[in-house]
């Protein structure tokens, strides 16, 4: 019943511009995702057609508005990439999607990419302001003041599997996850209880265990149907529970189990045999237990740790993945999971060059020490904002990789490379492909579809299986042909 | 270039999981976070953001997703 493994995320940032007179977050964020589209091909518009946010998992369809976008604002606040992600303005902030990947390294890779993506657009934005304003982005979920906004992730699954075994097999791993993938954070938003710092950004934002809405009311686990992909064969998990990584190992893992875990789920392994008491509640002790040794309360009444309960998936993992499934990615990400889960046992902070949520910990405990500064100090408060910051110069994070205080799984190389180019074992190498050849021949483009603007009119080449459209299936005839051929030759296959 | 990454990374994780041990490559390549902690404290004392007080309070964004 498994189906391959094609995993995508979207991050919204932070956006600040310092010493302006007012805060216009959306005129920012334009401004930002244009000063890197008027560099790149300002004619591609988003396809809105595709897209159906409003229809539920569970079998029913939403009344609301429809995405819409005017012609004219369309292009203005969309940027199709031609590493085959998307770069445009949501609501009041710049967002970044990677393109479809195989793999939670390639995942890695592309997500890199988009952070470098933001920080050339931002150094662009910033000359056309006043000296004295500069402009700030952060990789982060909050203001601490009770606004989140998303990392989301996005994993192809069988349509043959009924929605609540994903619900059920799911929950007890994604509320538990955040000791591998949190980001850490210091002090409690939206009514939860206080606490000086805790393991993840968004947790204290979950408030049900199963919706629709990603705005109000966050589910643990979001029933969007929207696949981009054949809806007969598929449907599209999205994960809105995460927090953004900077960690190149955090997100690693993070997509990595996540992905290992679905399979999982679709071999029928796991079901209900973890189903805890109160998940919802779970998410937020979790966060706040910084030994990662508190019990959780199961619903038969045993009482397991979050790193038991990881270790539990992962055992099944050890025994259930074939060895088709076990590619080196795969068998990296379980030598690394183990890794991890062994470290969280003996003492987390052994883990302060690989996980976000303890490398933020351990630096701010050193900086509050020094200078005898309590946690409710807006400067302890900065230091995190700060860890999230794109610049090279300022954000800290990026200090601590440059000075090798933090493990990296790719060269510098790597991720300017995947600026530039699509992934080749997906249907973004098509996508990004003709985008890089064929701009001026393009009306829209969605995640599922190219219209063509063809000599007699238009033309809409549907992409309905993600892991299509690759290198080697295509990659030689869009090497050789005209668009014109292009159309023509797909039109007859 | 992902699939000679990938190959490197098989052979890597290949021998860790035989003994099951943390991956040794991962922490000989950095070097411990505590012996130029003050260095590094140091550096953040020059780059965190002045008058974080009000820098903090300001910073409020819409809810997103």
């Amino acid at each position: 019943m498994a189906v391959p493994t094609i995993i995508g995320t979207e991050t919204e940032f932070g956006i600040s511009v310092k010493n302006a007179r007012e805060q216009d977050l959306v005129a920012a964020s334009t401004l930002v995702v244009n000063a890197y589209k008027s560099r790149n091909i300002p004619t591609i518009m988003w396809d809105y057609a595709q897209e159906s946010p409003l229809m539920d998992a569970r079998g029913f369809t939403v009344e609301s508005d429809k995405p819409v976008s005017e012609d004219a604002n369309n292009s203005v606040i969309n940027d199709i990439l031609i590493n085959g992600g998307r770069y445009y303005v949501d609501h009041a902030h710049p967002e970044y999607c990677t393109p479809e990947c195989t793999n939670a390294l390639d995942l890695v890779k592309y997500e890199k990419a988009g952070e470098l993506i933001l920080e050339l657009s931002r150094i662009a934005a910033e000359q056309l302001l006043l000296d004295n304003q500069e402009i700030i982005i952060y990789k982060n979920n909050t203001d601490y003041k009770g606004h989140s906004y998303g990392s989301h992730e996005n994993y192809l699954m069988s349509r043959k599997l009924p929605f609540s075994d994903i619900v059920d097999g799911l929950t007890p791993f994604i509320v538990t996850r955040q000791i591998i993938a949190g980001s850490g954070k210091v002090g409690a938003e939206n009514g939860a209880d206080d606490t000086n710092f805790q393991i993840s950004q968004r947790a204290d934002f979950f408030e049900k265990e199963v919706g629709l809405s990603t705005m109000v009311e966050r589910p643990l686990i979001n029933t969007r149907d929207e696949p981009h992909a054949d809806s007969k064969l598929y449907r599209r998990l999205h994960v809105i529970v995460g927090d953004s990584n900077m960690s190149e190992f955090s997100i690693y893992l993070k997509v990595g189990i996540t992905s290992i875990v679905l399979h999982l789920i679709e071999k029928g392994v796991v079901g209900k045999q973890f189903s805890l008491q109160n998940p919802v509640a779970v998410i937020k002790s979790v966060s706040r237990d910084l030994s990662c040794k508190r019990k959780i309360a199961l619903k038969d009444d045993r009482n397991w740790t979050a790193i038991e309960i990881q270790q539990a998936y992962l055992d099944l993992a050890h025994q259930h993945l074939t060895s088709e499934e076990r590619t080196p990615v795969v068998e990296d990400v379980l030598a690394k999971w183990e890794f991890v889960l062994n470290g969280l046992k003996s003492d987390p902070m052994s883990l302060s060059q690989h996980l976000d949520w303890i490398i933020k910990k351990k630096l701010i405990d050193a900086y509050i020490t020094r200078h005898e500064f309590k946690w409710t100090d807006a400067r302890v408060r900065m230091l995190d904002l700060q860890y999230h910051d794109l610049r090279p110069e300022k954000g800290l994070y990026a200090r601590l990789l440059k000075n090798g205080h933090v493990v990296r799984l790719l060269s510098q190389e790597e991720v300017v490379h995947a600026i530039q180019h699509p992934p080749s074992d997906t249907r973004a190498f098509f996508r990004g492909t003709c985008i890089r050849k064929f701009p001026n021949n393009i009306h829209s483009v969605s995640w599922n579809s190219i219209v063509f603007n063809g000599p007699t009119g238009f033309d809409k080449i549907m992409m309905e299986r993600p892991h299509f459209g690759t290198q080697a299936i295509i990659g030689e005839l869009l090497n050789t042909c005209t668009v014109d051929e292009l159309v023509n030759q797909i039109r007859i296959d | 270039m992902p699939r000679e990454k990938q190959q490197e990374y098989r052979d890597h994780s290949t021998e860790e999981n035989e003994e099951i041990q943390p991956n040794s490559e991962i922490t000989d390549n950095v070097d411990d976070l505590t012996e130029d902690l003050d260095a590094l404290l140091d550096e953040i004392d020059e780059i965190l953001e002045e008058d974080s007080e009000e820098f903090v309070e300001n910073f409020i964004q819409r809810g997103g997703q």
